[in-house]
């Protein structure tokens, strides 16, 4: 019965996947955990200066940063979703709430979704096929959500070869299949 | 159409979803004496002009924020957009 006991990936197996379609690199990246983050009313100054303490550089409208150890997008007015790597922060809300305590509101967010890291040297042409978001005008550190295959996804431009695209667990071979067909059409 | 978010920039309309007048940011007060009547001008009266029309929409594929939209009903242009958040500070609410 061991076996029935351990945790599967969003794509449902023992170990994460990975597709290549001629040029592109899709992966399933299971080693990050997530937490959304949002500041109370009238705590927003604390909240900001917490966080800058605790190395957590929360971006502005529209934007992603990447830390030493936390990264974090932004997804609406004062709040932000925080990434760490899953090997030390699996209890990331465990992990943040001591910080924050009062302030915020915290809430763990790792197995709600699937997240593909793709890489490609001409992800426009791919992102265009799938998405309203224009890769094109939003370089490195850009990150919203928009829909893809009628799913609302999380799209982080992490550099100029590599976005990572964060979309909803339960239909994660859905967006799978949205992102192989993409690359395959493209390339 | 698309959109000029006040945060994010220009969005396809598609993202959003339309609630109608502005005014309906004005809930009236249950607790007062004639709540009934309010609410149920609330509730059905809306203007309809041919023109410029304040309107609620909503960027549920977006960021979730609600805005306040300035449309013009006969030609769709946009004049204005802001986040409702702000007129609402604007009109001395809290939140």
């Amino acid at each position: 019965m061991a076996n029935s006991l351990k945790s599967l990936t969003p794509l449902g197996h023992a170990a994460a996947e990975t597709v290549t379609v001629g040029p592109v690199t899709i992966v399933e990246n299971v080693a990050v955990a997530l937490a959304s983050l949002a500041s109370r009313r009238d705590r927003e100054a604390e909240v900001a200066s917490i966080a800058a303490a605790a190395g957590i550089a929360l971006p502005g409208p529209g934007q992603a940063t990447s830390g030493a150890v936390y990264g974090a997008l932004w997804l609406g007015p004062e709040q932000w979703m925080v990434e760490a790597p899953f090997a030390s922060h699996e209890d990331i809300v465990a992990i943040l709430k001591p910080l924050f305590g009062e302030a915020a509101s915290i809430t763990e967010q790792t197995d709600a979704w699937v997240r593909f890291d793709l890489t490609a040297a001409d992800l426009p042409a791919l992102f265009e096929r799938l998405c309203g978001f224009d890769l094109r005008r939003n370089g490195p550190g850009a990150a919203t959500r928009t829909v893809i295959e009628h799913l609302g996804c999380y799209v982080v431009r992490r550099a100029e070869t590599e976005v990572s695209v964060i979309g909803p667990r339960s239909s994660a071979h859905s967006l799978h299949h949205a992102l192989i067909t993409a690359a395959k059409s493209a390339f | 159409m698309i959109i000029n978010h006040p945060l994010l920039g220009r969005r396809d309309s598609q993202e959003f979803v339309y609630l109608g007048d502005a005014a309906l940011m004005h809930r009236p007060d249950g607790m007062a004496a004639d709540a009934l009547s309010k609410f149920v001008d609330f509730a059905y009266l809306r203007d309809n002009p041919a023109g410029e029309h304040r309107e609620l929409w909503y960027h549920e594929q977006g960021d979730r924020s609600w805005l306040v939209v300035t449309r013009n009903t006969v030609t769709h242009a946009i004049t204005k957009v802001e986040l409702a958040r702000d007129v609402a500070k604007a009109e001395g609410r809290s939140k």
